[in-house]
């Protein structure tokens, strides 16, 4: 099977993604990662204002079968929760790189953004 | 040690199903979407392929004395082609499986089946082998687990399925009936027996035929993951998991299914489970829904109010039917009253519970 991988994004080995526009990053989890999970049935975030570490576990996605921590793909501050989640958990299987993405984060260091994989490292390791 | 493999591997891989290992076995544990299996079976129909269950007969003058002194249930109720559920137990009364206990019909060779869960089949031969030789009993235990492979045919369409690929009369079955019937020209048992509280069948067909059976059932595939998810809205137990001889030792009192028990038998474990009953035990297996948010696991601790610790969670899900979350623990016979407020404590934030009865699904 093969996943969507967009070009645009850059990605974590553990499976976030990163959009970047202007210092704000909006974060999710790839299309890959929802199809390992399976129905995702939970989802536990920071608020708004909380700040992220890169690297640094910031929540957990929970299918019927499995509980995953998530991780800061980037430090910033919070400045964007998607809440439709609370409701609607279903939308990170829906639509991962869309309606199902997670946070919205005020970057601290763009240079960040350099470390992560590219999408065609991405791909080569999800392959 | 190697995995077991189901007759059927090479086609749930086609079928592109996601596997896992199971009791020694490697098991397809979701096809599609749990969610989308679990929906299938509520509503109409899914086939499960639990070929990783043991099957054991027992044959001879003796079967039925063995089996009476083996299992807590009183087996002289069956007649020829009836089944019950029941516990085998050890001295101390510590489950060390539950089963369903099969009295073959008459025009079948053998005199009785049981299916111990997963990986537990040689231990069940052996044991049942030990004890017929000390008791000096005339009988045959033979283990067909690589004989026969198990499909499970589960959901309130499944009456009709079954009928169109079988010339047995399905419908005048009752619940807890065996059957020899003929199934896509396999020559199978057919039993209403299952472990999702809905409508169907157990059918053992031979291991080189189970994929004809499989295919000519044509409904959703479904793996393990939907089947867990199912049982536990019936709060049925799992075994290994709800109770274990070693890391969950418990009575059938305690795992609350003392309705198996039956003291009027000679059972291995009588005399441990005399006098003790439902108000006799220290501590039960309890449903528990959680009102905040978040998704009781096996594992989470279960507390008071207060924050006491009461026990531990022993099977836990978002239920796919009801949208809310379930699970079973063990706590200390005060706390059961249904309605009791409990803590679940989830990544150590205490989430509000409440007891309450199983099953969670009326059905």
């Amino acid at each position: 099977m093969s996943f969507d991988v967009p070009d645009d994004l850059r990605y974590l080995d553990s499976h976030e993604w990163v959009r970047h526009e202007d210092g704000t990053a909006t974060i999710g989890i790839s299309e890959f990662a929802q199809d390992e999970l399976g129905d995702v049935v939970f989802v536990e975030l920071p608020g708004e204002d909380d700040e992220l570490a890169a690297g640094e576990d910031f929540g957990v996605v929970e299918s019927i079968k499995a509980v995953s921590d998530i991780y800061a793909p980037v430090s910033g501050t919070v400045v964007g929760v998607n809440d439709a989640l609370v409701d609607e958990p279903e939308l990170i299987n829906e639509d991962p790189y869309g309606e199902g993405w997670l946070l919205e984060v005020a970057l601290t260091d763009e240079g960040e953004l350099d470390d992560l994989l590219s999408a065609d490292e991405y791909r080569d390791q999800i392959a | 040690m190697s995995l077991r493999s189901p007759p059927l591997a090479d086609a749930h891989e086609a079928a592109g199903a996601r596997f896992t290992d199971f009791g020694g076995w490697e098991m397809p544990v979701e096809f599609d979407s749990i969610r989308t299996e679990h929906a299938a079976v509520r509503d109409s129909a899914g086939k499960f392929d639990v070929s990783h269950m043991g099957e054991i007969v027992v044959s001879g003058p003796d079967a039925t004395r063995l089996l009476q002194r083996l299992t807590t249930n009183d087996v002289t109720d069956l007649d020829p082609g009836e089944a019950h559920y029941s516990a085998i137990t050890r001295e101390d009364g510590v489950m060390l499986d539950d089963t369903v206990v099969y009295r073959l019909p008459a025009a079948v060779e053998g005199d009785y089946l049981f299916i111990p869960n997963a990986g537990h089949d040689e231990q069940m031969a052996d044991r049942w082998r030990e004890h017929t030789d000390e008791w000096g009993f005339d009988a045959t235990v033979d283990n067909r687990t690589t004989e026969y492979g198990l499909i499970a045919l589960q959901g309130p369409e499944t009456p009709d399925l079954l009928s169109n690929e079988t010339d047995a009369d399905i419908p005048a079955m009752g619940r807890f009936e065996i059957v020899a019937a003929g199934v896509a020209g396999a020559d199978c048992l057919v039993a209403t027996t299952g472990y999702t509280g809905e409508a169907g069948y157990e059918i053992l067909c031979p291991w080189d035929e189970v994929e004809s059976v499989w295919n000519a059932l044509d409904c959703q595939p479904c793996g393990l993951g939907a089947r867990d998810t199912l049982r536990l809205e019936m709060g049925f137990l799992l075994s290994g998991q709800d109770f274990d001889p070693e890391a969950e030792p418990r009575n059938p009192y305690e795992a609350g299914i003392g309705f198996v028990v039956d003291l009027d038998t000679e059972f291995v474990g009588r005399d441990a489970l005399e006098g003790v009953d439902v108000e006799g035990v220290d501590e039960k297996l309890v449903g528990l829904s959680l009102i905040d948010r978040g998704i009781p696991r096996a594992g989470y601790t279960v507390t008071t109010p207060d924050g006491e610790e009461l026990g531990t969670v022993t099977s836990g899900t978002m239920s796919p039917t009801l949208g809310d979350p379930i699970a079973l623990a063990y706590i200390p016979t005060d706390y059961t009253e249904p309605g009791t407020k409990l803590r679940v404590v989830v990544r150590d934030e205490p989430k509000k519970a409440r007891t309450r009865t199983t099953p969670f699904l009326d059905r």
